[in-house]
């Protein structure tokens, strides 16, 4: 089966003042038709700017500087701008963060939905219209002929974000790029625009890139997980091998950082440092100087993404994987935090 | 309905601002130095033609009655007579409205026409050549002074190449509009400068939003995200800077009305000057804040009409 | 917006500030130097009398020996009465912007810090003053006081304190959120030393910057009067009245006109790009 989407080995760098910042140093990834992934790091990852790669739409100073991106097998990297991002702009929506700033404040939410059926797709302003009232009751606005014409700043959050992902799906994609679409929200207001976006998803077999820092979050709609970090992905594999035997210190680290409300209060977990300066060149793997399992070889290489299964649906980029079972309080069946997948982090049991 | 209710606010905010407009304009005549009387009486000054003047003028009166009497006629339409002309200021005024009306509107059409394309240009080819050339208007025409403008646009456009007329508004429909474009396009020119600069610092600001983002990621063409979504926020700033500024413009018609020979009412305003017709001038000068007053209150509708957000407030 | 650093790309705007030289600022400043140093030294640089006329060399043109830039209707150099028409200009423009600042700024700080119906009546004065479009205020004024530089201040004045007045507002409203004006006014001072020696310092950058456009603005005020005849008596020289008596002579003589509108404009020009520069050092507008 040819991939939704596939991504060679992505470079992007950002041209500044005092250096040039690499942003994307080497990104590899997959999508299958109707499969949901997940790309988990944290800020200054680069798993934005990765999406926004996707969609063609990098921010201005930012460029390609090496790799591909693939459409159904199709390379559309060397392509003149304008037809690349027609092709994407077809095939991929977004979902962003920010409800509120993704949305034009000065013109009605109905319209702004009703919008591509009526100017792409050329379809007469009482279609558009009904097709755009269809599409909120499919992401679960009620009323929406009243909510039709609410401006942004007059609906909440969860209703604002339900107004997003319409939008979204008004370009009838085949491909849905979510920008951590549930941080800015309530946690039950999150699980419920969760639950729609899986629901669509589910229907209209549609592919999933969800974006997140909170892998918990990403556990519960998507198979496989990227982690990335400082421009590059460092471990992935399918959801559960993630969460149970996850072989990078990283990603380990940011399962272990969540804090369990129900645990006998500890000290908070945190990840000492902070995320390098990716203006400079790399020295041997960009986690080493904050990993407390690195060694000596860590500092030399930036270490390649290895198999940790034979069929490679696992791998991580760490050295010292094959190690990592004998590395203290490293998971166990009795460990606290043991989480399943689907089950959100505050209910892990040892 | 939000927007029937903001504006009635805003008229009720208005009656006390239109009363400390016609005290300033009151107390405009008061402080000129010496009697009004003498000055009316010219050569013929006697003691008891001083004294029958002020018993007729009021000017005996206390000065806060006389701003009630004041302030009595004004409600009435009564801006006083003339004391050169023998007739009243407000058909003074009405006589000489049109034309300035006319270059008031042309003024501004011209402004928004000019400004739009250039601001729409220099925001979406940032740091091009065009940009930059489009960034230096707003140095240059800071300095510019309108009239002198004016004057460079007749030698160029009416004297040398004949197209336009140099002065006066002409009879007759078409002969007005040809008279009205160099004073129109001189009027215009002196707020475009300001104007194109908010309307470019808004649209990089606005291009740059997440709901741009969007637009562009729906597959949009770039002329519907510009026009469709950029232009409309970001006029909205702009609208308020031009209402800021539309009481310069409409202040500056008096200069444009003597370079050009327009007998609007600024050219009545300069001439009551000259001949030292205080109650023209006074007449004028709060006709002229009145204008004011009613033009921003349509910026301020126009504000609201654009920005929902608005009305809340 | 978030500002890129080092670590990371955040996908939010790039904007980066340069830390190149301030060069509106360097520029304008220059500029505005070389100005004022020709208007101070226009006895070293000519030595025709400003107001002398020499009927027998009338309506020479530029470039005639002795006359760089020609000679008017009634035989004075033009160069000459330029640079003095300068030092009338520049002083009256500077010097008028002086009590605008000082008036507004001190009815901005109070209006500011006190609030309740003082800060309404002010501003609603201030609404009144503003609905008044500037030039006909200031010519009435002129008018009723009579013409002569005197009249202009005061018309300047009663206008212009408007804006400092606003923008100072506005700045101390936020100031006074402030935690070190919540500390003077802990520590019990008397209000008018806070207003003055804590808050002043503070929200007096916004109407330093808007006081180079000011005197812009007052320049061209002055220069407008001019040209309508109510401003500096004859037959002292300035710009204003230079292209009044310059229009008769457009077809023939354009330069008459012409010369003084664009020293006009590079003054301007030059104040424009120190209050760009000192925005750009400052932020805001």
């Amino acid at each position: 089966m040819t991939p939704l989407m596939e991504v060679r080995d992505l470079q992007v760098e950002i041209p500044l003042p005092h250096g040039n910042l690499r942003a994307i140093r080497g990104v590899s990834l997959t999508v299958d038709p109707g499969e949901a992934i997940g790309v988990v790091g944290e800020s200054g990852s680069g798993k934005s700017i990765t999406l926004r790669a996707l969609l063609g739409l990098l921010p201005q100073p930012a460029k390609v500087t090496g790799g591909s991106i693939l459409l159904d097998g199709v390379d559309v990297t060397g392509m003149p701008t304008a037809r690349r991002q027609r092709l994407l702009t077809d095939a991929v929506s977004m979902v962003f963060q920010d409800s509120l700033t993704a949305l034009n404040p000065v013109m009605r939410v109905g319209e702004q939905i009703a919008e591509v059926p009526r100017r792409k797709l050329g379809m007469s302003r009482t279609a558009a219209h009904s097709r755009a009232v269809d599409l909120m009751e499919q992401v679960g606005i009620p009323d929406p002929e009243r909510r039709y014409r609410a401006y942004p700043h007059e609906l909440s959050g969860g209703m604002r974000q339900r107004i997003c992902i319409a939008i979204a799906l008004s370009t009838d994609p085949r491909l849905i790029l979510a920008d951590e679409p549930t941080t800015a929200l309530d946690v039950t207001i999150q699980a419920q625009v969760l639950k729609v976006i899986e629901t669509l998803r589910r229907e209209r077999q549609l592919g999933l890139i969800f974006v997140s820092h909170d892998l918990a979050v990403v556990s519960q709609t998507c198979s496989r997980v990227y982690v990335m970090y400082a421009g590059r992905v460092v471990e992935s594999g399918d959801i559960g091998t993630m969460l149970r035997d996850s072989r990078h210190p990283y990603t380990y680290a940011l399962l272990r950082s969540v804090p369990d409300p129900d645990a006998p209060v500890h000290r908070l977990i945190t990840i000492p440092g902070q995320p390098p300066d990716l203006t400079a060149a790399v020295d041997g793997c960009s986690f080493a100087p904050r990993c407390p399992f690195a060694a000596a070889e860590c500092t030399v290489q930036d270490p390649p993404l290895v198999p940790v299964r034979y069929d490679h649906t696992h791998v991580t980029a760490c050295l010292r994987w094959e190690t990592a079972e004998h590395w203290p309080q490293w998971s166990h069946p009795t460990e606290p935090n043991h989480i399943e997948p689907g089950q959100p982090l505050s209910e892990a049991k040892s | 309905m939000k927007y029937l209710l903001y504006v009635v606010r805003r008229l009720v905010q208005l009656i006390p601002v239109l009363f400390g407009i016609s005290l300033l304009v009151f107390l405009l005549l008061k402080i000129v130095p010496g009697d009004p009387a003498v000055t009316l009486l010219g050569s013929h000054v006697t003691d008891e033609g001083v004294a029958a003047l002020h018993q007729q003028l009021g000017l005996d009166h206390p000065l806060w009655q006389q701003y009630l009497t004041f302030l009595g006629k004004l409600l009435h339409g009564d801006l006083g007579e003339s004391y050169q002309y023998q007739s009243s200021v407000s058909s003074l005024v009405f006589q000489n409205l049109v034309p300035t009306i006319w270059l008031v509107v042309t003024g501004a059409l011209f402004a928004v026409i000019i400004t739009v394309p250039l601001a729409v240009w220099a925001a979406s080819h940032r740091n091009g050549f065009g940009d930059n050339t489009i960034r230096t208007i707003p140095l240059i025409g800071l300095g510019m002074p309108a009239f002198w403008l004016g004057i460079m646009l007749v030698l160029l456009l009416s004297l040398k190449a004949g197209a336009f007329p140099a002065s006066g508004f002409g009879d007759g429909f078409a002969n007005h509009v040809k008279s009205i474009i160099l004073p129109g396009l001189t009027l215009a020119l002196a707020l475009v400068p300001i104007l194109v600069r908010s309307l470019r610092a808004s649209m990089i600001d606005v291009l740059q939003s997440d709901y741009i983002t969007t637009a562009k990621a729906k597959g949009l063409t770039g002329r519907r995200v510009i026009f469709g979504h950029a232009l409309r926020n970001a006029a909205i700033s702009s609208v308020t800077v031009l209402g800021v500024n539309i009481a310069y413009l409409i202040g500056s018609t008096v200069v444009v009305e003597r370079v050009f020979a327009l007998n609007g009412i600024g050219y009545l305003m300069l001439t009551a000057i000259f001949n030292r017709d205080f109650p023209i001038v006074q007449g004028v000068t709060l006709v002229f804040a009145v204008m004011v007053v009613l033009v921003n209150l349509f910026t301020d509708m126009t504000h609201a009409a654009l920005d929902p957000r608005v009305r809340l407030a | 917006m978030t500002a890129v650093t080092a670590q990371g790309a955040s996908v939010e705007r790039m904007r980066v500030r340069r830390r190149q030289r301030n060069v509106p600022l360097v520029a304008g400043l220059t500029l505005l130097l070389l100005i004022v140093l020709a208007a101070i030294c226009a006895p070293l640089l000519t030595h025709w009398d400003p107001i002398q006329q020499d009927l027998v060399n009338a309506r020479a043109t530029p470039g005639t020996p002795g006359h760089l830039l020609g000679t008017d209707a009634l035989g004075r150099d033009v160069l000459s009465r330029l640079l003095y028409g300068a030092r009338v200009d520049l002083r009256v423009g500077f010097l008028a912007v002086i009590s605008p600042f000082i008036i507004g700024t001190v009815l901005g700080l109070i209006s500011g810090w006190f609030g309740g119906w003082l800060d309404m009546v002010i501003m609603r004065i201030v609404d009144v003053v503003v609905a008044f479009p500037f030039f006909v205020l200031v010519i009435a004024i002129v008018f009723a006081l009579g013409a002569g530089t005197g009249s202009v201040y005061v018309a300047i004045t009663v206008v212009g304190w408007v804006a400092y007045c606003r923008i100072v507002r506005g700045e101390v409203l936020v100031a006074k959120e402030q935690e070190y004006a919540l500390a003077a006014r802990a520590s019990g001072l008397p209000t008018w030393r806070i207003l003055f020696r804590h808050l002043l310092p503070n929200v007096v950058l916004q109407a330093v910057i808007y006081s180079m456009s000011d005197i812009v603005l007052t320049i061209l005020a002055l220069v407008t009067l001019g040209y309508l005849g109510l401003g500096v008596p004859p037959p002292t020289p300035d710009w204003g009245s230079m292209i009044s008596d310059g229009q008769q002579f457009l077809l023939t003589q354009w330069y008459l006109a012409t010369i003084p509108g664009v020293a006009v404009v590079i003054t301007g020009l030059a104040l424009a790009l120190v209050a760009d520069g000192l925005v750009e050092r400052f932020g805001r507008r």
